[in-house]
């Protein structure tokens, strides 16, 4: 009976599993396909479609024998990642039916990421389904679902401002500038060092159409490929005090043990500048930019530290966002529950109105081979009234079927009509 | 009160509301719904400005009520020009409120015609008080442009983004705006300036009379003049630009106020009660 069929997901994800079990369990896209297929073979999975990010592994399937297929996907995923499965079991979370729902929408929604609202998480779901979908393990259920997920995924999103805050350094640092400087088109960048992260920053800034870019490194030489990199120009380190009469915002990131842009430094430029402000983004320890210069007029200084207390900010907001975020979450689960319930009357609903109407076609042309005197009129006449009739005797039960009542109550019916007219043989 | 004056006090207060739902937030529509009821509010106060000026047949600044008035008015009537040529939208929280309370304010004053005879239908004279009023009316917006400039600085530089922080906008368009409210405000206090000799000069034979109105109107304008000289000669802008912004505007209000309570003058008509 369809009823019986339902939706499960296992997986492992950051919160269960540390890094070292993750990386193990990990399945590449080759994997991903060949499982797909393997698992296609089975009679106990009925759909499947199977993800893996380096925070999460996770199958979600359709099965009649929960149980089964669990243990089934247990020992496929030990034996293609050759680990006993004592090793991954406690930490595996297993869900079922509305819990599994639950856990896809909050996924997708980013509301389970390590850092919440992240985004390529909605689209490393997408590029499952579709893996599923090319090798048609995904069915109506799946199907409904993840539509449904993507749905769920978009609204969390665009209504809430679960996404809206940056969470990186140099994320952060472009945030900040955007509110001293409005638009960023025409301010000079000056990127003292290197680094991955204040490389980062740069390339955000000139996403954002910054002006020119220079470069100082101690070394002139790396300067220059890194400023190639930027398609900027190098400076000398020793020009950085001269410079800082044109540029606009200052990137440092050195491993100098003092100070490379010192207080006299700005004190005497600002004047020069015509107070145009300067803003000074320090991801050095120990730092490379005075910090008593955040208390020059139309100066602003962050260190890495006044960064990541922003960026504890935006989660803390981020957070607070999520809790609306699984408010649509679990209008979402419902409305999936009640079009799932529908789904298995509506197989009852047809096979009953089928049978039914056998019957009485087949009556039908038996009559009419019998009674050879009858004129087309009344051939008609008869037809018609055996469609009224077949209707009329549906009406009732279908209404009962399709009624809103509890699900409980709705299987009772289910079964029984199923049993009355032997609809399951 | 005339139910013209109330209709306009509640298009200005449900202004006011929505741009504090607004500034709480942050919807889009909140502001616009505020935007066009203070726009709902400024025709009906034109028009309320206008049929007064119709009835008597005089400019209605004869009593505090109608001046307070106009000077409502004004400020409702720059501020929109403002916000649709900058769409600097979060001014609306200063400057709804502003015209609300100044309205209410006038509302609250008897408003019994005063008779001032011919001196209000001279054509300088009108010149004179329009101009006075709606530069006096961009500077006060300069005033608020200048408060969140200082909220907003310090909430970058103090690195304690609280409320303000992600309400406000830029710095760079904070500080743009309220230059430009300046230098519009300084332009037509200039004006009002020039008319107001020319009309002191038809009616009293002389330019100048050291009158105190007319001594801290000066100060006034050379107050702003040094700001703006500043501002283009060293490029004085941001925190220090919107502090003088302030004190300016202090002054502003003094010489438009102070000078007429505490001190005496031949302005003193405008603010009989």
């Amino acid at each position: 009976m369809t009823s019986m069929l339902d939706i499960v997901l296992l997986g492992v994800n950051h919160k269960t599993a540390p890094v070292a079990l993750r990386e193990c369990l990990a399945i590449t896209k080759d994997e991903t396909s060949a499982a797909l297929k393997a698992f296609q073979d089975l009679a106990s999975i009925r759909e499947v479609m199977l993800f893996s990010t380096c925070n999460r592994v996770e199958v979600l399937m359709v099965a009649e024998d929960k149980a089964g297929a669990v243990d089934t996907v247990k020992s496929f995923l030990s034996q293609l990642k050759q680990l006993p499965v004592s090793e991954f079991e406690k930490s595996l979370y297993i869900h079922e039916g509305d819990d599994a729902v639950r856990h896809v929408f909050r996924v997708a929604a980013s509301l389970d990421s390590m850092v919440v609202g992240e985004p390529q998480i909605l689209g490393q779901i997408k590029e499952a389904y579709q893996m599923a979908t090319r090798t048609k393990t995904s069915g109506v259920l799946l199907n409904k679902l993840l539509h449904r997920t993507f749905f769920v995924a978009k609204r969390v999103r665009t209504e809430t401002g679960i996404g809206d805050r940056a969470v990186s350094i140099s994320y952060a640092a472009v945030e900040l500038g955007r509110k001293i400087f409005g638009t960023f088109e025409g301010k000079k960048v000056l990127l003292i060092g290197a680094g991955e992260m204040a490389e980062l920053a740069v390339e955000h800034l000139i996403r954002n159409r910054t002006g020119d870019i220079l470069v100082a490194n101690r070394t002139f030489e790396n300067g220059m490929d890194l400023a190639k990199k930027f398609n900027g120009h190098a400076i000398r380190f020793e020009e950085i005090k001269d410079m800082l009469e044109q540029v606009d915002i200052i990137i440092s990131s050195t491993g100098s043990p003092d100070y490379v842009v010192t207080r006299d430094h700005v004190k005497g430029i600002i004047r020069r500048r015509r107070n145009r402000p300067l803003f000074f983004i320090d991801i050095a320890v120990p730092r490379d930019i005075d910090p008593e210069i955040n208390r020059l007029t139309n100066s602003y200084v962050y260190d890495i530290d006044d960064l990541k207390g922003i960026i504890d900010e935006n989660l803390e907001d981020r957070h607070k966002e999520a809790i609306k975020g699984e408010r649509i979450v679990d209008e979402a689960v419902i409305s999936f529950r009640q079009w799932y319930d529908n789904l298995d009357v509506m197989p009852t609903i047809v096979e009953l109105r089928r049978k039914i109407e056998d019957i009485a076609n087949g009556e039908l042309k038996r009559t009419q081979q019998t009674l050879g005197h009858l004129s087309a009129d009344d051939l008609k006449a008869i037809n018609r009234m055996t469609n009224v009739m077949v209707n009329k005797i549906l009406h009732d039960p279908t209404l009962l079927l399709k009624s809103n009542g509890r699900h409980q109550d709705k299987s009772v019916y289910l079964d029984v009509i199923r049993k009355l007219f032997k609809l399951d043989e | 009160m005339e139910p013209l004056f109330i209709l306009v006090i509640i298009f200005y207060l449900l202004s006011t509301i929505g741009y504090l739902l607004y500034l709480f937030f942050q919807k889009d529509y909140l502001q616009k719904t505020g935007f066009y009821l203070l726009a709902a509010g400024f025709l009906c106060h034109t028009a309320e400005i206008g049929y007064r000026f119709f009835r008597t047949g005089q400019f209605p600044v004869a009593n505090f009520h109608e001046t307070l008035s106009l000077a409502g008015w004004a400020i409702a009537g720059v501020f929109l020009l403002f916000q649709y040529k900058f769409g600097l939208k979060i001014l609306g929280v200063f400057a709804a409120p502003l015209v609300t309370f100044v309205v209410v304010i006038a509302a609250r004053l008897p408003n019994v015609p005063k008779e001032t005879g011919s001196l209000l239908n001279n054509l300088w004279l009108v010149a004179h008080v329009i101009a006075i009023f709606i530069g006096e009316a961009a500077l006060a917006l300069a005033c608020g442009a200048g408060l969140l400039y200082l909220l907003q600085e310090n909430a970058i530089k103090s690195k304690h983004r609280g409320f303000f922080f992600k309400r406000l906008p830029s710095l760079e368009l904070l500080d743009s705006s309220g230059y430009a409210c300046i230098v519009t405000g300084f332009t037509m206090l200039t004006f009002g300036l020039i008319t107001g000799l020319i009309y002191a000069k038809s009616v009293w034979g002389r330019f100048w009379s050291w009158d105190p109105k007319e001594v801290w109107s000066g100060i006034t304008w050379l107050l702003y003049a040094a700001l703006l000289h500043q501002r283009l000669t060293v490029g004085w802008r941001g925190r220090r630009a919107a502090i003088m912004a302030i004190i300016g505007f202090a002054v502003v209000l003094f010489t438009f106020l102070g000078v007429n309570f505490l001190l005496k003058g031949h302005h003193g008509q405008f603010t009989r009660m």
